[in-house]
């Protein structure tokens, strides 16, 4: 029977179980293990390992005497945070915003756009394959003083930069997923007349779903990596996050430099945050 | 009413098979026999190499939704959607407005009402097989194709989905091509079991069951049910070759 053409097999309309089970390179299931607090005494746990090293590192700070300047006292940090330092730091989280937003929205566009088109041609795919890696791996930051050079000093060279740094990142793991083609499903589509594009919106696009929020979610944090970096290597005229880090280290001013931290902090964990319950949203019959 | 041809191709070979309007046909054999991709070409998923299907004198070249409704193995229902947006899905994609009238009804027939709003994880292994038959009924097709919808189901549900099909079938006097490996299934539920032999696919012989109509659980404990069910057990081993032998 070897020689009988893989297509009238017999097995064929019997579904591989594995397409189910392919993982990407990140797995979902292990970022989005982190639950909710269930419980009064898993909060209260929570916030006592959170005062318990906040007071220790104060504690160590005033007792060994730390000058401000070689270490802020997290007080000090948190007092500069709450004052007007947030409203005089408004625009260059504004500034910083604007780069990584617009960054993620060109390159997660153009990689979701062509994860889409690859998968469809397997031979193409295998051969752009090793580029895509190049691109995934390569810190973006090294391009930045080089955009700089060549398209001056406003916002665009940093917005490429995220755009390059987070583009790869959603295209491989959307590829990832609409690689998973479930057969039974697709003929299914078919056998009630759907058309290709029907095939892709109505099976494909919700199967390869969860592997798309997870490539935004890693997409993203390379992004703002990339946007928060670049502006510490070369910002544009406007500033940013990532120039203020540079100018209040170069000052001393570490209660100012450990409050803008913990503001890069904050956003980062919001991204997470949204593209947790998205995935939770529009995903969660998978996780 | 519906007849497929396949000439000499690998995985069938010179399979004929005629079903009459309202019959219930099984297929059965063991796997490796291309039961089904005979069913697959005949529902005009699959193109044959050879060969043709027809359905009321015209050829099936390629997917006719509503004519031909298909329940596949495992009942493929998609997990992003509850159990009502499965059953729209078919009119979602032909662009028409769901039936919701006829869902209705088959959602009582088939015990799942209040249960539209759960996902296919929250429902048991036979009732996300009963929705998928509802599925394929929610457009009214005159044939309803099988490809062995009960194979993951474990033997009571089995029984009771058997019936359930029976009901239905009777209720709604549907053609129905049933594809099966289970013996006493096939015969419990069809009017002709057509028997398969593998490499290469062909039709060893077509029994008529003679057995009474409402069919009931306790005909299968019968001796002539048994004996039906050992014959065509040999009928399968031996590939159709020593039927004289036997008898």
């Amino acid at each position: 029977m070897s020689n009988v053409p893989q297509e009238l097999r017999d097995e064929i309309p019997s579904f591989e179980k594995q397409a189910h089970e392919e993982q990407g390179p990140i797995n979902w299931s292990a970022l989005t293990s982190i639950q909710g607090a269930r419980s009064l005494a898993e909060i209260a746990s929570l916030v006592g390992l959170f005062a318990a090293i906040f007071f220790l590192v104060q504690g160590i700070v005033v007792w060994t005497h730390t000058p401000t300047y070689v270490f802020p006292k997290p007080i000090d940090v948190v007092k500069t945070f709450a004052q007007d330092f947030t409203s005089t730091e408004m625009h260059a989280l504004k500034v910083t915003t604007i780069e990584f937003l617009a960054g993620l929205a060109i390159g997660s566009t153009v990689g979701l756009v062509l994860a889409a088109l690859l998968t469809l041609k397997p031979f193409v795919e295998k051969i752009i394959a090793p580029y895509v890696l190049i691109m995934v791996t390569t810190p973006m930051l090294a391009l930045v003083p080089f955009l700089r050079l060549k398209m001056g000093f406003g916002l665009w060279p940093l917005i490429i930069a995220v755009a390059l740094a987070s583009g790869p990142m959603v295209m491989i793991n959307s590829a990832t997923g609409f690689r998973r083609t479930d057969l039974a499903k697709i003929a299914l589509a078919r056998s009630y007349g759907a058309s290709t594009f029907q095939i892709f919106a109505k099976i494909r696009f919700p199967l390869a779903l969860p592997m798309i929020i997870v490539g935004y979610m890693v997409g993203s944090i390379f992004g703002l990596l990339t946007a928060v970096g670049g502006e510490m290597v070369a910002a544009s005229e406007q500033g940013g996050l990532g120039k203020d880090l540079v100018y209040y280290s170069s000052l001393a001013r570490m209660p100012e430099f450990g409050a803008t931290i913990l503001i890069i902090a904050i956003l980062g964990v919001l991204i997470y945050v949204i593209f947790y319950f998205i995935g939770k949203r529009w995903a969660s019959w998978e996780a | 009413m519906y007849e497929a041809q396949t000439g000499s191709v690998h995985a069938l070979e010179n399979v004929s098979i005629d079903v009459q309007e309202g019959e219930l046909v099984c297929i059965l054999g063991p796997s490796g026999c291309g039961k089904t991709t005979l069913l697959w070409g005949m529902s005009g998923l699959h193109a044959l190499t050879h060969g043709r299907v027809l359905l009321d004198g015209t050829p099936v070249t390629g997917p006719r939704p509503l004519e031909i409704g298909m329940v596949f193995q495992e009942a493929n229902l998609l997990p992003w959607r509850n159990l009502r947006q499965n059953l729209e899905f078919p009119f979602e994609i032909k662009k028409r407005k769901a039936d919701a009238e006829r869902i209705v009804a088959l959602l009582h027939q088939t015990g799942l009402e209040g249960f539209e709003k759960s996902y296919p994880r929250e429902l048991s292994g036979g009732m996300q097989q009963r929705a998928s038959i509802v599925r394929a009924l929610a457009q009214d097709p005159a044939v309803l194709l099988m490809d062995e919808p009960f194979g993951a189901l474990d033997a009571f549900t089995r029984d009771e989905m058997n019936l359930l099909l029976l009901r239905l079938w009777t209720e709604t006097e549907k053609t129905i091509v049933f594809v099966t490996h289970n013996i006493s299934e096939a015969i419990f539920l069809a009017d002709r079991v057509v028997v398969m032999t593998p490499r290469p696919g062909r039709v060893a012989k077509i029994y008529d069951i003679g057995l009474p109509r409402p069919r009931t659980i306790e005909m299968t404990f019968e001796p002539s049910f048994i004996a039906l069910v050992q014959e065509i057990k040999v009928a399968v081993e031996s590939g159709g070759r020593h039927l004289l032998e036997v008898e």
